[in-house]
């Protein structure tokens, strides 16, 4: 059986925000099938007793003193938006017409 | 002075007046516009800026101003290191277009330190990929062999370097992305402990092993950059607040004698090419005659590193690439005033992102998915665990460790763009070193005697040790110069149009 399904992937492409042709679909489900086949090994060795590794260092939380410090203008932070006004992203609707 | 000269030679014609950094800039400018048609190393030439940044250092020079050693020397970036003003695309077109408003630091750094900056070059869609095939704009070619891919996904920086179109390149390594192009074009390249360069102004794919380095034709070059782009950074959260040893002062020791080097038993055999295991083991036979001391070493999960990357790094890309929306920079298609915004972004992921870094997503996507995250996402995260315990177990034993850096020579592009498990085996030697975050070196061996294709030594050294693969590096690279009688890129075959 395979380990995973063409609904599946079709779902997972909606949950990242990508639209997918019935080809892309039917194209990706059989390599992910090939690709989940292969990496399932991790679950031979991975014991209870292994606790698991998030990052190489032992990371802590990092903060600065709370301090104005020289920043984009809004001009700059808005200069790679595809649209904006008023010094403001500008977003396609977001809300139904019902 | 010849742009095949080093970068340190060419830091002394500087110092000395014999070439000024204007001069040596348009010099590259030359040979990239004699070879690059062919190469395809480059996706941006700053021309302007670079022109600029070079009579800025010559009149530092003439003013008798103090300046970096490296300061005039030419310099490849990877599309995926921010420049304030210049196009930064990763290799993708949901980028295209893109200029950032910020410089990333190492590029910060490199301006400081007067390194002049020709222009972006080409790579994997994100760096997701070992051939630069997967780049929106079109494949690099293998300077030794213009069918051959240059691997990735930093192969236009290593192109870059083997075609001498720039002398020092910047790459970057997540699973072996400086290292494995390096070893298929005949350079170096060095991927540095994990935290030892910002990672500020990297577009992040894999946040928990990305890392800069540097790329160079020879062990010194890549020392030099390397102290150019390294050191904390309260801008990068992983920084590590901690100086580099001093990696220059170690490629010069050339004194390897009672080192204790390891050979990792699962970095070998099936899978190599006969030529690799035969070019690595002759450098193993140098290293003994300069006196290491040889030690062979099992690493058994190592045997699972490539499984447990394939799920580790797709799930963190899948959570880095939501950035890309259709919102805040990039492409947005789609937007007819009818469309919702969900529609819209659904629309510009499926148009600006490839074939791969779909792939990535979507397994990343169900990896992290409730019911799978146990079984995937969290075995792999043991694995990794279990991966740096080894590194542990071998670092007790001996002072680096040793392996082939890919498994095989370049592949001819096209070769292997279908069949996404063959491509994810060149990492197969490189990924390790950034499960554990520890450092990590590539240089030239030799070539392999079925193609006639450079093969690439691997030396890995325990973290902020960095200074160890630079003093084994430095000593095998003079002991195989000696043998070779020249360098190695020497021996490749001249582009048309070159000087």
């Amino acid at each position: 059986m395979a380990a995973i399904s063409r609904d599946e992937v079709a779902n997972l492409a909606r949950l990242a925000r990508i639209s997918m042709s019935d080809a892309e679909l039917d194209h990706l489900a059989g390599e992910m099938d090939v690709i989940l086949g292969a990496v399932a090994r991790v679950q031979e060795v991975a014991g209870a007793d292994v606790p698991p590794t998030s990052h190489p260092l032992a990371v802590s939380n990092v903060t600065r003193d709370d301090v104005v410090t020289p920043s984009l203008t809004p001009e700059q932070a808005l200069s790679g938006a595809p649209a904006s006004s008023e010094q403001r992203f500008k977003v396609p609707k977001i809300l139904g017409e019902e | 002075m010849s742009i095949r000269d080093n970068a340190w030679q060419m830091a002394a014609a500087l110092n000395n007046k014999e070439i000024s950094a204007v001069e040596l800039t348009n010099q590259h400018y030359e040979q990239i516009n004699a070879v690059d048609k062919d190469v395809h190393a480059f996706l941006y030439l700053d021309k302007e800026g670079a022109l600029l940044q070079a009579k800025e250092v010559d009149k530092k020079r003439a003013a008798g101003e103090r300046l970096s050693p490296l300061a005039g020397v030419p310099l490849a970036l990877k599309d995926v290191m921010t420049q304030k003003d210049v196009p930064t695309t990763c290799g993708s077109k949901i980028l295209e277009n893109w200029r950032p408003p910020y410089d990333s630091t190492v590029v910060t750094k490199l301006k400081d330190a007067g390194v002049i900056i020709l222009g972006k070059t080409n790579m994997d869609e994100f760096a997701m990929g070992s051939s630069t095939e997967n780049s929106a704009f079109g494949p690099t070619h293998n300077p030794w062999d213009l069918t051959r891919i240059p691997g990735g996904s930093g192969g236009g920086s290593s192109a870059s370097l083997a075609a001498f179109e720039a002398p020092l390149a910047i790459g970057t390594d997540t699973g072996g992305s400086i290292r494995q192009p390096a070893a298929v074009t005949g350079t170096v390249g060095v991927k540095p402990t994990y935290g030892g360069v910002s990672r500020y102004g990297l577009v992040a794919f894999s946040s928990s092993l990305d890392q800069a380095g540097p790329c160079a034709r020879t062990v010194l070059d890549a020392a030099l950059l390397h102290q150019v782009i390294a050191g904390f950074d309260p801008k990068d959260s992983t920084s590590i607040n901690q100086a580099l040893p001093d990696v220059v002062a170690a490629t010069k020791k050339l004194d390897i004698k009672g080192m204790k080097i390891g050979v990792v038993k699962q970095l070998a055999g099936e899978g190599y090419q006969k030529g690799v295991e035969n070019k690595f083991n002759e450098a193993i036979a140098e290293l003994v005659k300069l006196g290491a001391e040889i030690i062979e070493l099992s690493c058994p999960n190592f045997e699972y590193a490539l499984a447990a990357y394939y799920l580790i790094a797709p799930s963190e890309c899948s959570s880095n690439l939501a950035r890309f929306d259709s919102i805040r920079f990039g492409l947005r298609v789609g937007d007819d005033k009818v469309k919702s915004a969900e529609e819209v972004m659904n629309l510009t992921r499926q148009a600006g992102f490839g074939r791969e870094v779909k792939r990535r997503i979507i397994l990343g996507t169900y990896a992290l998915s409730s019911g799978y995250y146990d079984a995937y996402y969290g075995s792999a995260q043991k694995v990794r665990t279990l991966i740096k315990q080894d590194f542990d177990n071998a670092f007790a034993k001996c002072d680096v460790l040793v392996s082939p850096t890919a498994p095989t020579t370049a592949f001819k592009i096209g070769e292997k763009s279908n069949d996404p498990l063959a491509m994810y085996l060149n990492d197969i030697a490189t990924i390790p070193v950034n499960m554990a975050g520890i450092g990590g070196m590539s240089l030239p061996c030799g070539l392999a005697e079925e193609d006639n294709l450079p093969v690439g030594f691997q030396i890995m050294s325990p973290a902020m040790k960095d200074d160890r693969m630079y003093l084994v590096g430095g000593a095998l690279e003079a002991a195989l110069l000696s043998k070779w009688g020249k360098p190695i890129l020497d021996f490749a075959p001249k582009l048309a149009g070159s000087k």
